[in-house]
């Protein structure tokens, strides 16, 4: 077992060559400004960047705003919305990335608070997409006076931002020679902005990497020193091709540096309910953790074998829900031989959850950074599975180096996960070969293809500007060359809106086709997450209880990323008698904790009912943002049957037992009529039946939502939940009779 | 017996709740497990004898990433 105590510091960069980038720079703008203070959370403050021409504004968010957006996604939405129009595409000048923290993010007293939002107009889904992200960057941003940062507009040359918290200056800045890639240009712009080292850990990045510069699943790096081990950390806005709009700008990094961490600098309404409640849940993590996930060990990763055994892991381009290989992989493994154990692995201060782990002096085996020992961030459970066995691939070695790339070069791993098992079955079906992957074998489990795939994607070189397309692009393009079955690429290809599927298998749990298809940005999970309440636990059995979960926990999920908070600490430990609670899924207590957080910051007392209006505000404003871009109708939450169902004879073959017993059980079928049908004829019914199946399931989360049969929130319900903006009746009320 | 309001097939005279557990395969350490209503401490998981006509509930407590 690896400890923090053994780990030996990384290497400095070099200063001379930090100099030089620096002497490279050119002021294009610089603005003094006096920092706002914060009050209850809230600095009321936005700062816009246009980089056409490196202006800077700095506006009031007005109290209106405040009252029905709340902060992080709502701000980051309303102010998209704004600046956008109907005919705003990804690569429109006026598109923004637009980021916000929340009001309790900051905070130090309890885990998991400093989140931050960013949302977009997708190179993906061509709808906003929202991304969530840990590291300092967020709360930094607020302490130096601002709720959120608009970036818009298309520069001519590679430019930074830098916002200096403590001095008041923000500058805009030609930057032409830092690396491309994240874990260098974070390094380099951490120490060109630090006054020593000590200095550095005031100091947080936002860059992309060099795939970011062609490739649409590219994400947000966010760094954060780790004083411990003299390196910066990534953490990333992952989904939704954010960092290609990013670099389409031609914005290099933003860099916000503020001194002077305290534990009431959000200048709070009633600090003492802050301090008690955090101090009563740091106690249940120090005793429950080990019992339950072992998040301080391993992190997210910790269920990868659990999946495994409930037939979830999605494996083969989600084909099946386990490995036989899961032992080589088994979260032990990578404890004991490849995880730094003993280590504060918060991404922000005072969380006592601290998963954010890592793999230290990990010596890389392929790519431009061969032979280096680096710092690998995670792996994620979402990285692990996606770009492990979904991709035939179990090798944690190999997970470690995927990972590492996709990070360094600004990848989704999720996305890149799904898209290269997309690739794999294509592959192994006659749809790609040799001669169209430029010599690639693309099998399942081939780890070295992986490997060279990803390094030709970042270069965008041969195959490599194909798998820069992302899965739908892949999709369609495979149809319009004529390769392979158009419906069975539709069917195979695990992608909802232009996003690929993040990694859980959902063929056994209806509710979970729902909490992928019924999303506003397109099938990732945190929305709403319900395959063991529905598969495993039976506790949601009718379409009705499906819907009233495909309601409710949309809403309650959705308000982590108002308000700054990460979801992790709500659920993935629970406090020792959660079982003696009417509904231990919702995990009362830290309900509770959170109402008492959001009052001890904001001086806003709400009930939880309260707390799921404000998420449904915003939830509502997103549905229709995509209605304005020409999505979020019923058509758009069609699903792949791939996430529904088995779509080859392997797939069905594969779990005969299970698929014959639901004709009878489910479908109606006699035994004997089974009995008598053929593979194909077994597999036709079963289809018919799971598409008729969620269908009905849409036909019963409409209503409960508040929307027509064709997904259009009604006018009715805008106005119940203080929606009704003229903006929004102005789209909506043409919609209200449509049928789908 | 019945598991999770659905038939469970394999009940047998002596059967534990330890032994649905393994039976199941159930590897997830946090459940929450009732018998006719009444919550049971995972220390008494092997104690407990299920009788046929008895009501298990055994509920994950799993909610993602």
């Amino acid at each position: 077992m690896i400890k923090m105590c053994d780990i030996r510091k990384y290497h400095d960069v070099d200063p001379a060559e930090i100099q030089r980038m620096k002497e490279a720079h050119v002021v294009l703008n610089h603005v003094d400004y006096k920092p706002q203070p914060i009050v209850k959370g809230y600095t009321d403050k936005i700062l816009t960047i246009d980089v056409t021409d490196a202006s800077v504004k700095i506006a009031d968010i007005p109290a209106e705003v405040k009252e029905k957006f709340t902060g992080g996604k709502g701000y980051c939405l309303r102010y998209l919305w704004d600046a956008t129009n109907a005919n705003t595409r990804w690569d429109s000048p006026e598109n923004e990335i637009v980021m916000s923290a929340g009001p309790i993010a900051g905070i130090t007293q309890y885990a998991g608070t400093g989140k931050m939002l960013v949302c977009t107009i997708s190179p993906m889904t061509d709808i906003p997409i929202d991304s969530n992200v840990g590291g300092f960057f967020g709360p930094y941003l607020k302490f130096s006076g601002f709720d959120a940062i608009e970036l818009k507009g298309q520069a001519e040359e590679d430019v930074i931002i830098v916002i200096d918290g403590n001095k008041g200056t923000i500058s805009v800045e030609k930057a032409p020679l830092e690396h491309m890639d994240a874990h260098l240009m974070g390094e380099e712009l951490t120490a060109m902005y630090a006054d020593n080292e000590n200095d550095r850990k005031h100091v947080a990045v936002v860059c992309a990497g060099s795939a970011a510069e062609h490739c649409n699943i590219s994400m947000l790096n966010f760094t954060f020193y780790d004083p411990n081990r003299g390196v910066v950390r990534l953490k990333q806005a992952g989904r939704g091709g954010i960092g290609r709009v990013f670099r389409h700008k031609k914005i290099k990094a933003v860099v916000c540096k503020y001194q002077g961490i305290k534990n009431d600098l959000n200048n709070v309404h009633d600090i003492s309910i802050i301090n008690k409640t955090g101090v009563k849940y740091h106690r249940e993590m120090a005793t429950q953790d080990p019992k339950q996930n072992n998040m301080r060990k391993i992190g997210t990763a910790n269920t990868m074998k659990i999946l495994n055994d409930y037939d979830i892991l999605p494996t083969h381009n989600f084909k099946f829900g386990g490995t036989p290989n899961i032992a080589e992989m088994h979260p032990q493994v990578f404890i004991e031989k490849w995880l730094t154990q003993g280590a504060a692995d918060g991404c922000w201060y005072g969380c006592s959850m601290a998963c954010a782990k890592a793999a230290d002096h990990f010596e890389l085996l392929t790519g431009p950074y061969k032979g280096q020992k680096v710092v690998v961030d995670g792996p994620e459970y979402e990285t692990a599975a996606g770009v492990g066995p979904n991709c035939g691939i179990t090798d944690p070695q190999v997970i470690l180096e995927l990972n590492f790339y996709c990070d360094t070069y600004g990848l989704d791993t999720i996305s890149w996960g799904t898209m290269c098992a997309f690739l794999m079955e294509c592959y192994e079906n006659g749809i790609l070969n040799k001669e169209r992957t430029g010599g690639l074998e693309l099998n399942f489990g081939n780890a070295a293809a992986a490997l060279e795939l990803i390094h030709l994607t970042a270069k965008n070189e041969g195959f490599g500007k194909i798998a820069a397309l992302g899965s739908h692009k892949q999709k369609e393009l495979f149809i319009k060359n004529g390769w392979g079955d158009a419906a069975f690429l539709n069917d195979i290809a695990m992608e909802q809106k232009g996003l690929e599927y993040s990694e859980y298998g959902s063929k056994e749990s209806l509710a979970q086709q729902g909490g992928y298809g019924l999303t506003n940005k397109g099938p990732q999970h945190d929305e709403a997450w319900l395959i063991f309440m529905d598969q495993v636990n039976n506790q949601i059995p009718t379409f009705d209880d499906k819907a009233e979960a495909l309601y409710y926990y949309p809403r309650f999920r959705t308000w982590f990323g108002l308000v700054g908070l990460c979801k992790l600490p709500w659920n993935d430990v629970v406090p020792e008698n959660n079982a003696l609670t009417d509904e231990p899924a919702k995990v009362p207590e830290h309900v509770d904790n959170y109402l008492n957080l959001f009052y001890g910051v904001t001086g806003k007392k709400i009930d939880r009912e309260e707390l799921l209006v404000m998420s449904e505000r915003v939830y509502n404003f997103q549905r229709i943002f995509n209605i304005r871009l020409g999505k979020g109708l019923r058509k758009h939450d069609a699903i792949p049957y791939r996430s529904m169902g088995p779509v080859t004879e392997e797939e069905y073959l594969s779990r005969q037992e299970r698929y014959d017993g639901q004709l009878v059980t489910k479908v109606g079928f006699t035994k004997e009529q089974v009995a008598a049908m053929s593979l194909a004829e077994k597999m036709a019914e079963t289809r018919k039946y799971r598409e008729g199946e969620y269908e009905k399931l849409i036909n019963a989360v409409y209503p409960k939502r508040g929307w027509t049969m064709n997904g259009v929130p009604t006018i009715e319900h805008l106005k119940k939940i203080g929606m009704d903006l003229p903006e929004l009746i102005e789209i909506v009320e043409p919609l209200q009779n449509l049928e789908p | 017996m019945m598991l999770n309001d659905l038939p469970y097939p394999d009940w047998h005279e002596g059967l534990t709740i330890q032994g649905v557990i393994e039976h199941m395969n159930y590897t997830w350490p946090k459940l929450v497990t009732k018998v006719n209503g009444q919550l049971v401490w995972p220390e008494d998981y092997g104690n407990v004898v299920l009788q046929e006509n008895d009501d298990l509930k055994i509920h994950h407590l799993l909610a993602g990433g």
